[in-house]
This record gives C-alpha cells, sequence and structure tokens, in this order.
C-alpha cells in the first residue's frame, strides 16, 4: 500500500492527474484501507476485489495460491485467512452439496470449520435437500504434521518440485533439461500423459519406465518403415501428432531426471538421505548431528542447513542445550549473523528448539503456576509459548507405526503401504492420521494420538445426518491442508485411495516444500 | 431557536427519540427542560392572580413573565406566523445537540461485526464507552476472522490511549497478536517498541530494535546501529552474537577500505590476478575467513586483515578454521601451503600429518579444486578408514595407493578388477601385475 501511495504522492507533486485503480485478490483488507487513507490517496484511487479463491491444478488438485498463509498464520498468529478458507470451503459446499461427515484437528482447522458453519446457517437454504456428492470433509493444521514437510522428497513429482520448484502447476525446465538453448515453461497435469504414469512414482522407478516408454516410441515410429502409401496417410493424419507429442514430453522428462541425477550426485543426496532416515527413526543421532555441524560448517546451504536443524529439534523434542548453541554460532558464522532473527522465528513456530532443563511437565506446571502468584502478567506469556507444544514425534511414531518394519528389501517397485513415498522408511504422519480417522470415522480410539499432538480438544467431527448421501459420494474425500500441503503427501493418499477405494481430492492454501517452509521463517532474504 | 408548538411537538414524540418518561435515568437535563415546560404551562393558569402583579417574574428565558410579546420557546401557531416572531437567544441547558440521532445505526457489537466480515462499511464510532469497545473486540474474536479483529484494533489504537489498549490486550492473547502483527506490518516501530515494553517481553524487545539494522544501506550507518543494540536486553548467547555482528562490520570496514585502495594502486600481485568479484562487507564470518586467508594469508597476527586474528578474534574453532583455510589455499593451487596445514611437529621433532575435519574431506576439496594426482595420493593414504581410503583411491585413480591398499588387504579380486580400468601397457599394469604374481602374498581371494 505504501508503494502505491508513494506512486500516487509522486505523481500528484509533479503535478499529473492520473486515474488509479487499485485490484485486491482475493480481498481488501481493513488495514490497507487505513494506509490508503493515512496516505492521503483513499479518494484517489478505486478499488476493486477479484475475489479468487480456487485455482484447480490438476484433476485432484485444487490450490487458494496463498504461501503467505503459513507465516502469517504459523509464524505471526494472524487469522486474516479464515475467513478466505471458510469461504472457500463454501463455495465447494454450495456447487457440490452439504458435506455430510466433516473431521478436523488443529486450532486453525477448527476456527475455519467454525466460521464456514457461521457463514452456512447465513446463507442457509442452498444446499438443503440437495444430495452430497462429496462424503467426507478433512481439515488438518500444518503444524499437526511438520516431519513430513521437512523431508527430502524422493517421488518424482515431489523431486521436480524440490529441485527445479514448480509454480501454479507450471515449472521452467532450463536447457541443460531441454537439449537446447531456450528454456520452456511446462504445465504439470494429468493432461501430461508420460507425467501422469510417473509423477507418484518413486524416483528409481522414473528412469526404467522411461526407457522403457522410449523403446515403445522408438518401435512404434519404426512400423512406418513396412507401411505403403494408405496405411502411411493413415499413420500421419491419425497418429504421427500423437507419437510427436508423446517424443517430446518423454525428452523432457528424460532430461529432467538426468539433470536431477546431476545435482543431487553433486550434493551427495545419499549420505543426505541416509541422515534424515536415520532422524526419522531415531538411531544415530550423534552421527546425524556431527553431519549438520559439517553441513553447516562447509556453507552447502542455508536452506537445508536449517532444514536438517529443524527435523533433528523435531524428532528429538528440541535440541540439546549444548548442541542448540554450538549449532546456532556455527550457522551465524557461515551464513551471517542476522539471521540471530531466522532463529528466533524457528523458536517461536516451534520448528527449532532447545530442551528446556528438567524438560518434564511436572517442571513446567509448577514454573508456570509460580508466575501466576507473582502477578507478572507479560511473563506468562512468554511461559506460554515456551510450554507450547513439545513434539513427542517418537511416541506418536511409535503408536501410529510410522516407522515399518521391513523384512529384506523394500519393493519399491511395488510398494506396499505409504512409506514408499520416503523409500520404505516412514509412513508420512499426515496421511497415516487421515487414514485410521477415516477407518474408524471418528478420532475413537485416537485420544492418546491427539494428546501427544498438542491437540486436545482441536480434534472435532462433525457429522450431519444425511441419509441422502449415496456410497459413491462416501468415497470422495476432500482432504484440506491449512498452511500447505506436499507432493510427497498427495502421492501417498492416492496411493491410499487406490489400496481402500477412495478417492481423495486436495485443498491446499499453497503446495509446499521443505525450502519453502525455511524461506517463510528466514527474516533475510537468502 | 425558533421553533413552533407544532416542531417541538413532533420532535418529543418522534420515534428515533426515546420519550420521556420520569424514570429516564440517564437524562437528568432533559428533565429540567420538561420542569420549565411544566412551570410555563401552569403559568397560563395563574396568570392572572393580580396580587403577584408587582412582582417581576422572569421566566427561565430570562424575559420578564408578563410582558407584551410571550415569551419563552412556546409561542402559538400565530405568533409564529407573524412576520416578526419573536426568538430566544439565551442558553438552553438540555442533552448535547449532537447527540440527536439523525440516522439509524443501532447495530449491536455482533452485528457490526457480522457487517465486518462481510467487508460492509461500519462505522465504529458508536462504540465509545470503554466497556462497548471490549465487548466489539470479542465478538470480533469469537468470529475468529483476523481481519475483522485488525478493523477493531485499527479503531481502538484511534480511541485509546496507548496504556489503556496496551492493558485491555495485555489478558487478550489472540487480539495482542493481532496487533503485533498489525504494528510490524504497517512499520510502526515506535509502538511496537512501547508495546514491548509495557509487556516486558524483553526479549522481543531487543530483536525488533535489532531487526532495523536490515533497512540501513550504508556500511557506516549501519555499524553505528549495531553498537546501540549491544546493550539490549538480549539472552547472555544472544548479547555475544550481537556484539560479533558489530566487530566483524568493523573489521570488514576497514578490511575493505585497505582492499579497494590495493586493488586500485595495482602493485599486489595477489589482486592482480585474482580481481575482486564482490566487497567484503556484510559478508558472513566464515566467507570473511575465506578471504583473508585468500588475499592476506601470511600477514602476522597484528593486523585485522590476518586470518590468525580473525580466529582469535571470534573464537573460530580449529575445525572450520582448516576447512576454510584449505579451501582457499587449495583454490589459490598453494600446495605447500595446504602442507603445512597439517603439518605439525612432535615433542620429538618428527613431523606427521594431523586434519581435525578427517582426510577424505581434505581429498574431496583438494579434487574439487584440480590438485595434481601426486598431491590427492598423498593425502588418500592418509585417509583412515581403509574402506573409504579405497574408494577414494578409485575414485580418483590414485593407483599406488590403490595397488598398496588391495595388496594390504589381500583382495585379489578387487585388484582385478581395478587392472582392466588402467591403461595398456602402463606403469601401473606393470606394477600391478608385479604384486599379482608375488609369492609373498597369501591372498584371500
Amino acid at each position: 500500500m505504501r508503494y502505491i501511495a508513494n506512486l500516487v504522492n509522486a505523481d500528484k507533486m509533479a503535478g499529473r492527474t492520473r486515474k488509479y485503480k487499485v485490484i485486491f485478490s482475493p480481498q481488501k483488507f481493513y488495514a490497507c484501507e487505513m494506509v490508503l487513507e493515512e496516505e492521503g490517496i483513499y479518494g484517489d484511487v478505486s478499488c476493486d476485489e477479484w475475489a479468487f479463491s480456487l485455482l484447480p491444478l490438476d484433476v485432484d488438485l485444487l490450490s487458494m495460491e496463498l504461501p503467505e498463509f503459513f507465516r502469517d498464520y504459523f509464524l505471526e498468529g494472524d487469522q486474516c485467512w479464515i475467513n478466505t478458507v471458510a469461504q472457500a470451503l463454501h463455495l465447494l459446499s454450495t456447487l457440490y452439496g452439504p458435506f455430510p461427515n466433516c473431521y478436523g484437528i488443529g486450532r486453525c482447522a477448527k476456527m475455519s470449520h467454525e466460521l464456514w458453519r457461521k457463514l452456512e446457517e447465513e446463507e442457509d437454504g442452498e444446499t438443503k435437500g440437495r444430495r452430497p456428492e462429496i462424503g467426507h470433509v478433512f481439515l488438518l493444521d500444518r503444524d499437526v504434521d511438520f516431519v513430513t514437510a521437512l523431508c527430502s522428497q524422493v517421488v518424482y513429482e515431489g523431486l521436480v518440485d524440490d529441485t527445479f520448484r514448480v509454480k501454479c502447476g507450471s515449472v521452467d525446465f532450463g536447457p541443460e533439461v531441454t537439449s537446447s538453448d531456450k528454456s520452456l515453461k511446462v504445465l504439470l497435469n494429468a493432461e501430461d500423459k508420460v507425467f501422469n504414469e510417473i509423477r507418484n512414482e518413486h524416483f528409481s522407478n522414473v528412469f526404467g519406465f522411461l526407457s522403457q516408454k522410449a523403446r515403445n516410441l522408438q518401435a512404434q515410429y519404426d512400423r512406418r518403415r513396412g507401411m505403403d502409401i494408405k496405411q502411411m496417410k493413415n499413420f500421419v493424419s491419425q497418429e504421427l501428432k500423437g507419437l510427436k507429442q508423446e517424443h517430446r514430453l518423454l525428452s523432457l522428462h528424460i532430461g529432467a531426471c538426468e539433470s536431477i541425477m546431476k545435482k543431487k550426485t553433486k550434493q551427495d543426496f545419499q549420505e543426505l538421505i541416509k541422515t534424515e532416515h536415520a532422524l526419522l527413526e531415531g538411531f544415530s543421532i550423534r552421527e546425524s548431528t556431527n553431519y549438520i555441524e559439517e553441513h553447516i560448517d562447509r556453507q552447502v546451504s542455508p536452506i537445508e542447513s536449517l532444514r536438517l536443524m529443524c527435523l533433528l529439534s523435531i524428532t528429538e523434542n528440541g535440541l540439546i542445550p549444548k548442541d542448540y548453541r554450538s549449532l546456532k554460532t556455527q550457522y551465524l558464522q557461515s551464513y551471517g549473523p542476522e539471521h540471530l532473527l531466522t532463529f528466533s522465528n524457528l523458536r517461536r513456530a516451534g520448528l527449532l528448539t532447545e530442551q528446556a532443563p528438567g524438560d518434564t511437565l511436572t517442571a513446567m506446571e509448577s514454573k508456570v503456576s509460580k508466575l501466576v502468584t507473582d502477578k507478572a502478567a507479560g511473563k506468562i506469556t512468554d511461559a506460554f509459548s515456551s510450554l507450547a507444544k513439545r513434539s513427542n514425534f517418537r511416541a506418536i511414531s511409535k503408536k501410529l507405526n510410522l516407522i515399518p518394519r521391513v523384512d529384506g528389501e523394500y519393493d519399491l517397485k511395488v510398494p506396499r503401504d505409504m512409506a514408499y513415498v520416503f523409500s520404505g522408511a516412514y509412513v508420512p504422519l499426515s496421511c497415516r492420521i487421515i487414514e485410521q480417522v477415516l477407518e474408524r470415522q471418528s478420532w475413537q480410539g485416537l485420544d492418546e494420538v491427539v494428546r501427544l499432538l498438542n491437540c486436545s480438544e482441536l480434534a472435532f467431527t462433525d457429522m450431519t445426518k444425511e441419509d441422502k448421501a449415496s456410497s459413491e459420494s462416501l468415497r470422495l474425500i476432500l482432504v484440506v491442508f491449512l498452511g500447505g500441503c506436499t507432493f510427497s503427501e498427495i502421492s501417498a493418499l492416492r496411493f491410499l485411495g487406490r489400496e481402500k477405494g477412495y478417492r481423495f481430492i486436495f485443498l491446499t492454501t499453497a503446495v509446499t516444500n521443505s525450502v519453502r517452509l525455511m524461506e517463510a521463517m528466514s527474516e533475510v532474504k537468502a | 431557536m425558533n421553533r413552533t408548538k407544532g416542531d417541538e411537538e413532533e420532535y418529543w414524540n418522534s420515534s428515533k427519540f426515546k420519550a420521556f418518561t420520569f424514570d429516564d435515568e440517564d437524562d437528568e437535563l432533559s428533565q429540567l427542560k420538561e420542569s420549565k415546560r411544566a412551570v410555563n404551562s401552569l403559568r397560563d393558569f395563574v396568570d392572572d392572580d393580580d396580587d403577584d402583579d408587582d412582582l417581576e417574574r422572569v421566566s427561565w428565558s430570562g424575559e420578564p413573565v408578563g410582558s407584551k410579546t410571550r415569551p419563552g420557546s412556546f409561542q402559538s401557531l400565530s405568533d409564529a406566523l407573524s412576520d416578526t416572531p419573536a426568538k430566544s437567544y439565551a442558553p438552553e441547558l438540555g442533552r448535547p445537540k449532537g447527540e440527536y440521532r439523525d440516522y439509524s445505526n443501532d447495530w449491536s457489537p455482533s452485528d457490526t461485526v457480522r457487517r465486518l466480515r462481510k467487508g460492509k462499511v461500519c462505522s465504529l464510532e458508536r462504540f465509545r464507552s470503554l466497556q462497548d469497545k471490549l465487548q466489539l473486540l470479542e465478538e470480533a474474536v469469537s468470529m475468529h476472522d483476523g481481519n475483522v479483529i485488525t478493523a477493531v484494533l485499527i479503531f481502538l489504537k484511534r480511541t485509546l490511549s496507548k496504556e489503556i489498549l496496551f492493558r485491555e490486550l495485555e489478558v487478550r492473547q489472540v487480539a495482542l497478536r493481532h496487533l503485533i502483527h498489525f504494528l510490524k506490518e504497517i512499520g510502526d516501530q515506535k509502538l511496537l517498541l512501547d508495546l514491548f515494553r509495557f509487556l516486558d517481553r524483553t526479549e522481543e524487545l531487543a530483536l525488533t530494535h535489532y531487526r532495523e539494522h536490515l533497512n540501513i544501506q550504508d556500511p557506516e550507518k549501519r555499524k553505528e546501529f549495531l553498537k546501540t543494540c549491544i546493550g539490549l536486553p538480549f539472552s547472555a548467547e544472544d548479547s555475544a552474537h550481537i556484539q560479533d555482528h558489530y566487530t566483524l562490520l568493523e573489521r570488514q570496514i576497514i578490511i575493505e577500505a585497505n582492499d579497494r585502495h590495493l586493488e586500485s594502486a595495482g602493485q599486489t600481485e595477489i589482486f592482480r590476478k585474482h580481481p575482486r568479484k564482490a566487497s567484503i562487507l556484510n559478508m558472513p564470518l566464515v566467507t570473511t575467513l575465506f578471504y583473508s586467508c585468500f588475499y592476506h594469508y601470511t600477514e602476522a597476527e597484528g593486523t585485522f586483515s590476518s586470518p590468525v586474528n580473525l580466529k582469535k578474534t571470534f573464537k573460530i574453532p580449529e575445525k572450520q578454521y582448516v576447512l576454510t583455510a584449505l579451501a582457499a589455499r587449495a583454490k589459490l593451487r598453494a600446495w605447500h601451503d595446504v602442507d603445512a596445514l597439517f603439518t605439525t611437529k612432535n615433542w620429538l621433532g618428527y613431523t606427521k600429518k594431523r586434519a581435525p575435519i578427517g582426510f577424505h574431506r581434505v581429498v574431496e576439496i583438494l579434487h574439487k579444486n584440480s590438485a595434481p594426482v601426486q598431491i590427492l595420493q598423498e593425502y588418500v593414504n592418509l585417509v583412515e578408514d581403509v574402506d573409504t581410503k579405497l574408494n577414494l583411491a578409485t575414485k580418483f585413480r590414485c593407483h599406488d595407493v590403490v595397488i598398496d591398499t588391495c595388496r594390504d588387504l589381500k583382495d585379489r579380486q578387487q585388484l582385478l578388477a581395478y587392472r582392466s580400468k588402467v591403461d595398456k601397457g602402463s606403469a601401473e599394469e606393470e606394477k600391478i601385475d608385479a604384486v599379482l604374481s608375488s609369492s609373498q602374498i597369501r591372498w584371500k581371494n
């Protein structure tokens, strides 16, 4: 707003009269109006709102394209986007009938659900008596499962995002991928037949698949050798275009794979994954910490070093104070002292914390109760924010069987569970929660898990008596990720869908990955 | 005032205005008016009492009763229609004029909040009492919409003193968070700092102040600003970091000025051979150390730009120091310096090589900088773990090391496999054959 105001005021000073229109998307905030008024240009600009809320990125993926949601809500505690989410849900329920079953976990999920219900009440009548087309809605806060979002992705779509950065469902492939001197912007969705077949596959399968396809393609091309004029004419008019298209796509994806392989080898990806798995599984923690220390010393990448530290912190319930101090110092020395601010952000968001001495529940309770009697009101907030959320990842992992026990090799070609998206090492927590709740059609039996997730009172079910729901619709599930979702989670749930006969539709505030998460927390532009 | 009796009636009886009742508690002043009316209307009846003729009675309006022109605001209709109606200018006691409601704005707090959520124009001005304001805020918070909460906070910020505002928000966490974010977004640094001071959130106070340095581009000014940050209520560790930040920038300014001078003078070889690609200002410490190891390696501890000085001032751990120095000297292909880094004399005067970072790392860095095979070989040999040693030797084609290690491991298969990779008729092939045919080795495979 200030930028706009500066432009307008500069024009005014220079005596230029112009018409100005500001278009707010998805909505105008009152704070913006205030700034316009303050800067004296309220009357000079006309304002419009473009209530764009849902972008279909694919046949089963809707994005609200609100990457700022994560930082605004999970770092700053600002609820400005909750209305936007409620509106989006309202729009969907207007289009696809009432949702008979609604589940959720997380504070933001709860608030969004409540506001959405209020909206429905205010504008009732639109969905009454309609046949529901979507049987279940599941709302999830990103902070219920940070671990999954911080892991390196190894399914093809996730790898492409981690390596090349997918934006709004499309990606820029540079010359090294296109094998030409030009870059190409490519749309990545189900329309790309080649992509659609490999997107959810573990990377180890992709190359083999693509080479097989290339061989098939070559065989098809070669058919033309034995053709007569009539067949040739037919071939050219019917098949050639499709083959050419497939060829183009194939070469692009093969190029992408090669580029990914090259980058990963250079980065020593193998070692990195080994460390991540160790952290997930809970062994060799000392070695993993040393690996991270070395990673920082070598100034490999500020974002990656940060991500590894956060993963260590969440899986281990915070870093031990000695490690926290030492790694923080080394990070500041390697990547810049101003990252002091980044560390403060990460601590506030619960992503990178220090184990407090005597970190037992009773110690916390006595600390807080003492402050209450001291009437040091401000200090209470400090205490509460530090009380916020022990991670409990190991306990949750055990209870939900997130680390599969494998006899022999884990077959990545024919995966048997959702852990394949992380090479068989780990089932994404968020996906497991969804799986369990859908199976039970409630939170029954999951009380302990909910408590460990620090979501007591924040897990809910909302079922409306809906006998009109067809069995078809009951297999359709809308999963709403508040704060972003990764391609790995999408792949895992697509797998679950195939296994159990569900169909998932994903609504996310934005597509995300570990890089975006870390960037959002970074106070300094890396 | 120039009102006809008709107007008065209409005014009093209008539905927009509360009807007067004797138990109208908040309207004491209007009672006066009503009393006046009652009294004056009574006078109509007692008017022809001659006993009171000689006493001049004065009505509320200040004009004597019984004067020729009928005083007061209650004039008859005929008077109103006459050409010169009598006016009364004396001040009247009653409700402030501004409070006569001439537009409908009766929305309750929950209605107001609902309107705000829809983005409708809504004046919050009527929520004047603190109680009303807080009720409005409560409604906004229970609606969960951050935009609405912020809108109410904007209003409260404007109409409440900051002490009252802070005091009330201190116990309302959700609203407090929104105010903090709002102040950050609009850049009201001063109020934000005041708020943190009030809440006794000393660390956030310090961090907020420190954050400002990112907006200062000029190095000198930034350095001065950082100096002001040093005494702030950071945690003990963070205070040390802030001190380091200041010291680092201070040093960088000196080094930068000096080196720019040297570079332009064109006399110093290192700067001629490897012109600087960027300024050292605001670079992290490790980068600064690398720079110093690159351009000022041989300088004595006394100068600000010497690596040893940096190491001492910032207490850089040995590991980090060696790693960085190695990277810098390797880039310059100064193999003697690399050698010196790892060579130590033990107490008997014998030299040996030690590395705090693991020789496999050393080898990788050397390879990255295209070190000649002889150098590489020497360091591969120093790798402790045999498997790693063999791997690296094979990867980097350090033939002697491969051959020797295979011989030590008595691993014939491995050696044979390697033989197929070497050039035909080369010296290493010969060596391999010699080893393979040696009768002294009891091969295990």
